[in-house]
Parts: structure tokens; sequence; C-alpha cells
């Protein structure tokens, strides 16, 4: 079984990840590694990642995050994130990234910050 | 609680990513054991994957023919791993502080500072091959 399972859904022009499982070394950053690639290929910049489902991620997911964000930055577009576990804020606060990314509880705010 | 007495496991891993799997679930286990609560049993989890992954990759640089040597050593409310790798070595010293402002937005770097904050105590030999040897401890 895959580490990490991810469903697209688009909201207007923000494209939604909502993501189920583990991001860790391995098959879980390679995953969410590809999906910002092809995203990005397809012309889609504007991300929002929904955590909610990811309940355990180490030192090469939050790499991969801090990569995500920077790749799409570049790209001119914008990643955020939905609904972080507390761990996963937990884990961003002692790495300094929290202030880095745009967080949101809810979904609607999220998708209204974009325009 | 469960509560046992001194308690050893060693597992023999080769250099592959699913490795880190295979040594969490031991870890795992052998916290609940130990009686470790679910806030440390975390904090085990997180340290070791981190320390397995860089034995993998940094240490034995995913060569097959290399193996990680995890060792547990479990007793009632202390956890002790040993990770040894076979590779050249390094001065964990030498790793920069990822917080630090021109490193928070790297990709990599993060596992030793990982490792630091959720065990008890962590420290690095060199194994008499030259290779990385980390302990980790964590406390109930």
């Amino acid at each position: 079984m895959a580490e990490l399972n991810m469903k697209e859904r688009q909201a207007g022009d923000v494209t939604v990840l909502d993501m189920d499982g583990k991001i860790t070394i391995g098959d879980g950053s390679v995953a969410l590694r590809s999906a910002i690639k092809r995203l990005l290929e397809e012309g889609k910049k504007k991300v929002l990642l929904n955590l909610a489902g990811v309940g355990y991620i180490d030192s090469s997911g939050i790499g991969e995050l801090v990569s995500s964000y920077t790749s799409i930055n570049n790209a001119g577009g914008q990643l955020k994130l939905l609904r972080l576990t507390q761990k996963l804020q937990d884990l961003l606060t002692i790495t300094k990234l929290l202030t880095v990314f745009d967080v949101y509880d809810s979904e609607a705010d999220a998708l209204t910050s974009y325009k | 609680m469960p509560s046992v007495t001194a308690e050893t496991t060693r597992l023999l891993l080769p250099s592959r990513i699913e490795s880190v799997e295979q040594a969490a679930a031991a870890a795992a286990e052998i916290a609940e054991r130990s009686g470790l609560g679910p806030d440390a049993a975390y904090g085990v989890d997180m340290a070791l994957r981190e320390a397995v992954g860089n034995a993998v990759v940094h240490g034995n640089k995913k060569d097959e023919s290399k193996e990680v040597t995890v060792v547990f050593t479990s007793s009632p409310g202390v956890l002790e791993i040993e990770i040894s790798d076979q590779g050249q070595g390094f001065d964990p010293e030498s790793v920069p502080d990822p917080t630090a402002g021109e490193n928070v937005m790297k990709t990599s770097g993060r596992g030793i500072f990982f490792m630091r904050t959720f065990m008890d105590e962590v420290s690095w030999t060199r194994t008499p091959a030259g290779g990385t040897k980390v302990r980790l401890v964590k406390h109930s």
C-alpha cells in the first residue's frame, strides 16, 4: 500500500490535494514531489495541500514541503497548507517554518486568500 | 502498565529505505513493552527513523552490501537504541543549525535536529571499522 494517497480536486483556479498517509523518506516524499512537478507542468500554480490526513511526517517530508513551496513560488504560484495536525504544527514551529507557510484551518478561508 | 526486565533486541538491516519502516515497527513494540507513554514513543519513532535513514543514505550510501545494525536495550522506563552503519563516519557538529535564518528554507539537514529534540540523550561515536554509531536514549 502506498504510504501517501492523494486526491486532487479543483476549486476555481486552486488545486486542492487531499493527502492521506505519511510524508516520509522514500515513497511519501517522492509522491509529493511528483505531484507538485506534474501540477506545475500542467500550469496549476495555486496549490492547497490539505494535510488533515497526514498523521506522520519526518525530516525528509518537511524538506519536501519546503521544496514544494520553493518550486511553486519560483514558478510564480502559491502553495498554502490546510488543516495541520497538532504534530505537524509542532514540527513546523520548532523548525521555524510555521511563519514561512501560509496555514489555514478553514478551506473557505484558504481559498479566499488566493484572490 | 506493562513492564519487563532488561531486554536486548538486535536488528541487522539492509541498506535500503524500507529498513526505516522495519526498524520503526520494532521500536514501537519495544517501546510499548518498556512502558513508554505515547509521547515518548512518538519521540523514539521520530528520532529512530532519522537515525536509520541517515545510516542508510548518508552512512552506507544505499550500498546493499553494507548493513545497518540497530540494537535496542530496554528496561522499565528506559529505552536505549544504538544505530551503527558501515560508512566513513562523520562529524555531527559539522551539520549546520537548521533553524538558523540562512538554513530554514533548506530542503535537508533536519534529521540530527529532530534526534536531539525528541530524545533525552543523543551521542555519536565511531565504530571500530570507521562507521558511525548513534546512541539514542529515551526515558518514560
